[in-house]
C-alpha cells in the first residue's frame, strides 16, 4: 500500500507570537518550529498502516528551506521518502492554493491512501485535507479515529459530535484527514535518525510544477491580538504568596470550597 | 445577493447550533441590506420546513431526496452545488460541526473557493463584509474579505451567534413560503457507504455530576508528573479532569475529556492547570461557576474566561496550592 502522508510546519506552541510590520502574518524571525501536531497522529497512522500491510510513506510538506527538518524528523520516524515544495511565503497560502500545489507534487505517484492532521495549529482553517481530496477526485472522510483496510476499500471509524461515532466504508484510493489521538505517537530511534539521512527528498517548486496562482477568494485585511475581555482577579508573588492568597479566595470569596 | 443560511438535521432532529446560523443570516442580511433565505436538506423533512418557514425568514428550501437520508460529503455537495444554481445566494453561512468541515471544504473547492472557516463575528465596512476568524488556536485574531464573484463561503463557531427565541407573534404571522427542490442525485455519484452511528460504551466517569473539577492541560509535560496534580485533586476533594492532548497521548483516559469532543461541564469550581483554552476546551467548561486558570503563558486564552488566576509555573504552584490547602483546613 502506497500511502502519502501531508505534513506541515508550525510555530512551536509555546511561542511568543508577534505580528508582521505588513500586519499580514506573523513575524517568522525568531521562531521556533515543529511538526503541527494533528500532523504528527497522521503520519503515526500511516506508519502503523505500513507495518500492518508493507507498502510504502511518502511524506510530502509544503513550507520555505526551514520545513527541512520536519521532513527529517518524518523520515527518522520510518517515512521511506519525501517530497518537499518549495514555498516561499507560507502565510500567504490559503488552503486551496496549498492544496493545489500538493496535488501537482502527486502527479505521477498515484498513492493508496493520502492522510492528512485534521487541521494546522497556525492558520487553523481545517481544509486542505478535503480540499486535496476534491482537486484529486477522491473520495475522502475526516475526524478520522479508526483505519481498517478491507480489500480495495478501506472501513473508517469517524467522530461525530457528543460522543457519536460513524462507521463506514470508501473505495481506494481515497484520502482521509486524522483525528488527533488515533495512536501513541513514537519517537525517533537513533538508528532512524541515522537513516533518514541517506533518504530521499524530492524538492520542487511551483514554478517546477507548473502551478500558477489563482486568484484568492479570500483576502486577509489584518492580523491582530483579540482584545482582551478579562476580568479575572490575579494573584502575584512568589508561588507560594499566590497560592495563599487563591485558596483564602476560593474559601471567602467565591465559597466553593 | 442574498444570504442563505444551511442548516443541519440529523433523523428530523435539527442541530441547534443551527438557529445560531440562522440568526446570523439574518444579521447578515440587515447589516447588507439584503434578504435572508434558509435551506435544509434531507430526506422527509417536510415538518422541518414547516417549522422553518415559521420563523421569520423571507424564503424556506426544503431539498428533499432519498440519497440525503444518510450524510455522505458526495451527496450533500452535489446538492448544495444545484441548490446555490437555483437561489444564488451571495453568502453561505453554514454552523461549523463536524459535518460542515467534512464537506464545505470540498463544496467550495468545486466553486474554486475558500470557505472561511470558524468565524467568530462579522462587519461592515463601506458596504463590504468583513468577518474574523482566529489563528493559532485562539492566540491571533484575522480579519477576512472576500474576493472575486459570488457566491461565498462561512462557517460560523458555535456560540459566536446568539440563536434567537421563537417569536410568540409569529404563529399569527404568514409563514415564509417553502419551496421544495429535489436536486439529482444518482447512487453511483456516492463513494462513501455510511454503515451505522453508535456511541461507545456508557461512560464510567461522571464528571457532570463533579462540584469540583481540576482539569489539566499540555503544561504537565509528562504523565509522569501526574501525581502531582492527583494530590491537588486529593486535597480538594475534586475530580480530576483533562484537555484533548492529554487524552490523546494516553496519559488518562478519554472518559476523563472536558471539551467539544469530551464532556461537557459547569461545576461550582474548574480549575484549569496548564490549559492554554483553546475554543474546543472553553465550549466544554466555561459555564462554570468560579474558574481558576493556572498557565505560564500570560497570553493563554483560558485567562479570558477566569475569574482567579496564577501566571506561573505549575510545578511550583500546584504544591504551594496543596501546602495551602492542608495549612487552612
Amino acid at each position: 500500500m502506497k500511502i502519502v502522508v501531508a505534513i506541515k510546519q508550525v510555530p512551536a506552541r509555546d511561542s511568543q507570537l508577534r505580528i508582521a510590520p505588513s500586519g499580514k502574518w506573523i513575524e517568522e524571525a525568531d521562531l521556533s518550529y515543529e511538526i503541527n501536531e494533528p500532523d504528527a497522529y497522521a503520519l503515526e497512522a500511516g506508519l502503523q498502516l505500513k507495518e500492518a500491510h508493507g507498502g510504502e510513506v511518502v511524506a510530502l510538506c509544503a513550507g520555505p528551506p526551514r520545513v527541512a527538518s520536519t521532513i527529517r524528523e518524518a523520515l527518522a520516524k520510518g517515512a521511506d521518502r519525501a517530497i518537499h515544495v518549495e514555498v516561499e511565503d507560507p502565510g500567504a497560502l490559503d488552503p486551496l492554493a496549498t492544496a493545489r500545489l500538493l496535488v501537482a507534487a502527486l502527479r505521477n505517484e498515484a498513492p493508496d491512501l493520502i492522510l492528512t492532521g485534521l487541521q494546522s495549529d497556525d492558520l487553523g482553517y481545517g481544509q486542505t485535507g478535503v480540499i486535496l481530496a476534491e482537486l484529486l477526485g477522491l473520495p475522502h472522510t475526516s475526524i478520522v479515529m479508526h483505519v481498517e483496510v478491507l480489500e480495495g476499500r478501506i472501513r473508517v471509524k469517524r467522530e461525530l459530535e457528543d460522543g457519536w461515532f460513524q462507521l463506514l466504508e470508501m473505495p481506494l484510493p481515497a484520502l482521509l484527514a486524522i483525528q488527533s489521538g488515533i495512536g501513541k505517537l513514537r519517537y525517533a530511534s537513533l538508528m532512524g535518525i541515522k537513516k533518514a539521512r541517506t533518504k530521499e527528498v524530492r524538492r520542487v517548486t511551483a514554478g517546477d510544477l507548473g502551478v500558477a496562482p489563482l486568484e484568492a477568494s479570500v483576502t486577509v485585511e489584518r492580523l491582530y491580538f483579540p482584545p482582551h475581555t478579562r476580568h479575572a482577579q490575579i494573584f502575584e508573588g512568589s508561588p507560594r504568596e499566590a497560592a495563599t492568597q487563591l485558596v483564602e479566595k476560593l474559601r471567602s470569596e467565591a465559597r466553593v470550597i | 445577493m442574498s444570504i442563505l443560511a444551511a442548516m443541519e438535521q440529523r433523523g428530523g432532529v435539527w442541530n441547534r447550533a443551527s438557529f445560531e446560523t440562522l440568526a446570523a443570516a439574518r444579521q447578515f442580511a440587515r447589516d447588507l441590506g439584503t434578504t435572508a433565505a434558509a435551506a435544509v436538506l434531507g430526506q422527509s423533512i417536510g415538518p422541518l420546513a414547516e417549522d422553518l418557514a415559521s420563523r421569520h425568514i423571507e424564503k424556506v428550501y426544503a431539498v428533499e431526496h432519498a440519497l440525503l437520508k444518510d450524510y455522505t460529503p458526495d451527496a450533500y455537495t452535489i446538492a448544495l452545488r444545484q441548490l446555490i444554481e437555483l437561489a444564488q445566494p451571495s453568502i453561505v453561512l453554514f454552523p461549523h460541526t463536524y459535518r460542515v468541515r467534512d464537506f464545505l471544504p470540498k463544496l467550495a473547492a468545486s466553486l474554486g473557493k475558500v470557505a472561511v472557516s470558524d468565524a467568530i463575528s462579522h462587519r461592515v465596512d463601506d458596504g463590504r463584509l468583513v468577518l474574523t476568524r482566529q489563528l493559532f488556536y485562539g492566540k491571533v485574531n484575522v480579519d477576512s474579505r472576500f474576493a472575486g464573484d459570488a457566491p461565498h463561503f462561512a462557517s460560523l463557531q458555535a456560540g459566536a451567534y446568539r440563536a434567537e427565541p421563537l417569536d410568540p407573534e409569529g404563529a399569527q404571522r404568514p409563514a415564509s413560503a417553502v419551496e421544495q427542490f429535489t436536486p439529482r442525485i444518482s447512487p453511483g455519484d456516492i463513494r462513501t457507504r455510511p454503515i451505522k452511528l453508535f456511541r461507545e460504551s456508557p461512560q464510567v466517569v461522571d464528571l457532570g455530576a463533579a462540584s469540583l473539577i481540576v482539569s489539566v492541560g499540555r503544561g504537565i509535560q509528562e504523565a509522569g508528573n501526574l501525581p502531582l496534580i492527583e494530590k491537588l485533586v486529593k486535597a480538594l476533594g475534586a475530580e480530576l479532569g483533562a484537555s484533548r492532548p492529554i487524552c490523546d497521548a494516553g496519559w488518562l483516559p478519554n472518559e476523563r475529556q472536558v471539551g467539544s469532543s469530551g464532556q461537557t461541564v459547569a461545576p461550582k469550581m474548574y480549575m484549569a492547570i496548564g490549559i492554554s483554552g483553546a475554543i474546543q476546551h472553553l465550549v466544554g467548561m466555561k459555564a462554570s461557576r468560579t474558574v481558576v486558570a493556572i498557565n505560564k503563558d500570560p497570553d493563554a486564552p483560558i485567562f479570558e474566561v477566569a475569574d482567579y488566576a496564577i501566571v506561573g509555573d505549575l510545578f511550583q504552584v500546584v504544591p504551594a496550592l496543596v501546602e495551602a490547602l492542608q495549612k487552612s483546613e
